[in-house]
């Protein structure tokens, strides 16, 4: 269990003080998944650094499984960071050892010998699906793949905890999708604590149990990922949950459904064809989408019509396009 | 070979001939002379220069292991005094320190120290850019492995460095060739002094001008070698798609293995 108790984390800068967090309090159980969400400058960043005291916070206690990491000499905390592993949003690979050597590395500090190092560093490549990678460097490697040798040697040490830096920033959509699955799979398997950082409502609702939502350097609230999603409590949940400032006291009560784009054709043709073909108008009530090159990303937000026979034909018409999944929202309003 | 060069350019010029016997008879030993003294040089430059440029990056405030800022201060202030003394006048300075460690102050032997204690603080500045290019991230990570200081030096930044260290390797050889060209002057050994003392002073051009081409080409083929082993030794860029044979490859894992640098600690 991952405790940080009134974590504050003060930068001195040339214009004086800077607070990077206030008062941060967390709890995060064995085996879950915990998302850290917000904004770009929110204190994701310093507040996972704090969990394997990259950064040493101000004030305040990290407490991991009853040890207090502040509190711990050197000799202690470098004992204690090598059952927490860590990845990265620009993957940090050493660039001159090849995927096999990287992987080998975390066991080469704790001096593991080299057969036996090498022989679980092969099993790890299995694992996260690059048997055939061992003697390639990083820099032949695509993103994806670097990630994927990010993942295998942070579970070299047997960790019990995996923190991820903004891991899934720097990949194509699609890219992201696996990689996420693969840590959630881990999650699974070996009972990893995951720690996610990132600005992604899609990461957190993609592989999270639990969420944090952090807004300059506080924790404004904590949950399950249902119930924040469902209903966010505060100003800055709801500025993530829907990035297009719905007010949620406008919106209709009922009838609303989420659906997700998942690169089909752009999302403006299915509104339109849903009014054509079925005579139902819908009310876009939030969005977040991205075309990219001429596919469409994102989850939209739509309100049915009241009549029951209107909304059914529209869920059913939706339901049947391709590379667009959907889910009614319950308890809209709250 | 003199009487035979003398022939074949029919060259009839006593001062000529001359010159082409003493150029032909000396050359070879100045160029050895001038190699080892230089190689020597920046093989103990680099003994001092090395760990003194770790120190620079390590112990820095955003370093790995912060040292006390007045004594970065003061090592910092040492290594600008002595990169800021002319050569010329270093090497006078330096010469009684010569006499106690090597017994001498003159010929090749003279230079060495010298050169060494000139040399040291440059490297030390070669080696502290060549650290300071790497990407923090990786020394983020390996901490976040739990990585003591050491193994992040000897496991993480020396390796991840080594194209670099291996340029930085090559500037200082090259420009502790021209020190030590110049300490010819004040009777030092090697093509330096024998383009000063029985090039320049003697009026020989023939000699002068030889050893200065021979000097131009050695720079040449160290810059050129050091330059193809620092791309060499790099995966970052330019992977040339490597040969599938058995015999390729063990060449590869023996040049790995001969680059692992000891365990640490």
């Amino acid at each position: 269990m991952i405790e940080l108790k009134n974590v504050s984390k003060v930068f001195p800068t040339a214009e004086g003080q800077l607070r990077a967090l206030a008062d941060v309090s967390l709890t995060i159980g064995d085996g879950e998944v915990y998302g850290i969400v917000g904004m770009s400058g929110a204190g994701k960043s310093t507040l996972v650094r704090c969990i394997n005291l990259l950064e040493r916070p101000t004030s305040g206690q990290v407490v991991i499984d009853g040890a207090d990491l502040c509190a711990m000499s050197r000799k202690e905390l470098i004992a204690q960071r090598r059952s927490i592993s860590m990845i990265f949003q620009q993957f940090n690979l050493l660039m001159q050892r090849t995927c096999l050597k990287n992987i080998c590395f975390p066991m080469e500090i704790a001096r593991v010998k080299r057969p036996e190092a090498e022989k679980r560093a092969r099993e790890l490549l299995e694992v996260v699906g690059l048997p055939d990678k061992a003697d390639a460097y990083p820099a032949q490697l695509s993103g994806g793949q670097k990630q994927r040798i990010a993942i295998a040697r942070a579970l070299a040490s047997d960790p019990k905890i995996l923190l991820c830096d903004e891991a899934t920033s720097a990949l194509d959509p699609k890219t992201t999708r696996d990689i996420l699955r693969l840590v959630k799979d881990i999650n699974r398997r070996l009972g990893i604590t995951v720690v996610v950082i990132t600005h992604e409502m899609a990461v957190v609702e993609e592989i999270c149990t639990h969420v944090a939502i952090l807004d300059h350097g506080r924790v404004m609230e904590t949950g399950t990922v249902e119930q924040v999603f469902s209903n966010p409590q505060t100003e800055a949940g709801r500025r993530l949950v829907y990035p297009d400032g719905v007010r949620i006291d406008e919106l209709p009560t009922a009838n609303v459904i989420r659906i997700a784009f998942n690169g089909g054709s752009s999302y403006e043709p299915l509104i339109a064809s849903l009014a054509i073909d079925c005579g139902v108008k819908v009310n876009i009530l939030g969005a977040d989408t991205r075309n990219v090159n001429g596919q469409a990303f994102g989850t939209m937000l739509l309100g049915l019509p009241g009549d029951r026979l209107e909304a059914e034909k529209a869920i059913t018409y939706i339901k049947n396009q391709p590379n667009v999944t959907m889910e009614e929202v319950r308890d809209y309003h709250g | 070979m003199a009487d035979w060069i003398v022939s074949f350019f029919s060259i009839a010029d006593p001062k000529m001939v001359k010159q082409i016997t003493y150029l032909v008879n000396s050359i070879p030993y100045a160029i050895w002379e001038t190699l080892y003294s230089t190689l020597i040089a920046t093989l103990m430059a680099h003994l001092i220069g090395l760990p003194l440029g770790i120190l620079l990056v390590t112990g820095a405030q955003d370093g790995v292991r912060p040292l006390p800022r007045p004594l970065m201060q003061v090592l910092n202030v040492v290594v600008n005094l002595l990169r800021s003394v002319p050569f010329l006048i270093l090497m006078v300075m330096v010469m009684p320190l010569s006499r106690i460690i090597l017994g001498t102050t003159i010929g090749t032997p003279g230079i060495l120290v010298p050169l060494t204690v000139a040399a040291a603080p440059f490297v030390a500045r070669l080696v502290e850019s060549s650290l300071r290019e790497m990407d923090r991230g990786l020394i983020e990570a390996a901490q976040a492995m739990g990585c003591s200081t050491l193994q992040i030096v000897w496991k993480v930044m020396l390796p991840e460095s080594l194209p670099s260290l291996l340029s930085s390797f090559t500037t200082a050889f090259i420009t502790i060739l021209g020190y030590g060209a110049m300490a010819g002057a004040i009777g030092g050994g090697g093509l330096g002094a024998m383009a000063m003392m029985d090039g320049w002073t003697q009026r020989q051009k023939a000699v002068l001008y030889t050893a200065v081409v021979v000097l131009v080409i050695l720079v040449q083929i160290f810059q050129s070698v050091g330059s193809h082993l620092s791309a060499r030794v790099d995966k970052r860029v330019g992977q040339k798609v490597r040969k599938a044979s058995a015999g390729d490859r063990n060449k590869q894992t023996q040049k790995d293995k001969g680059m692992s640098p000891p365990d640490a600690m």
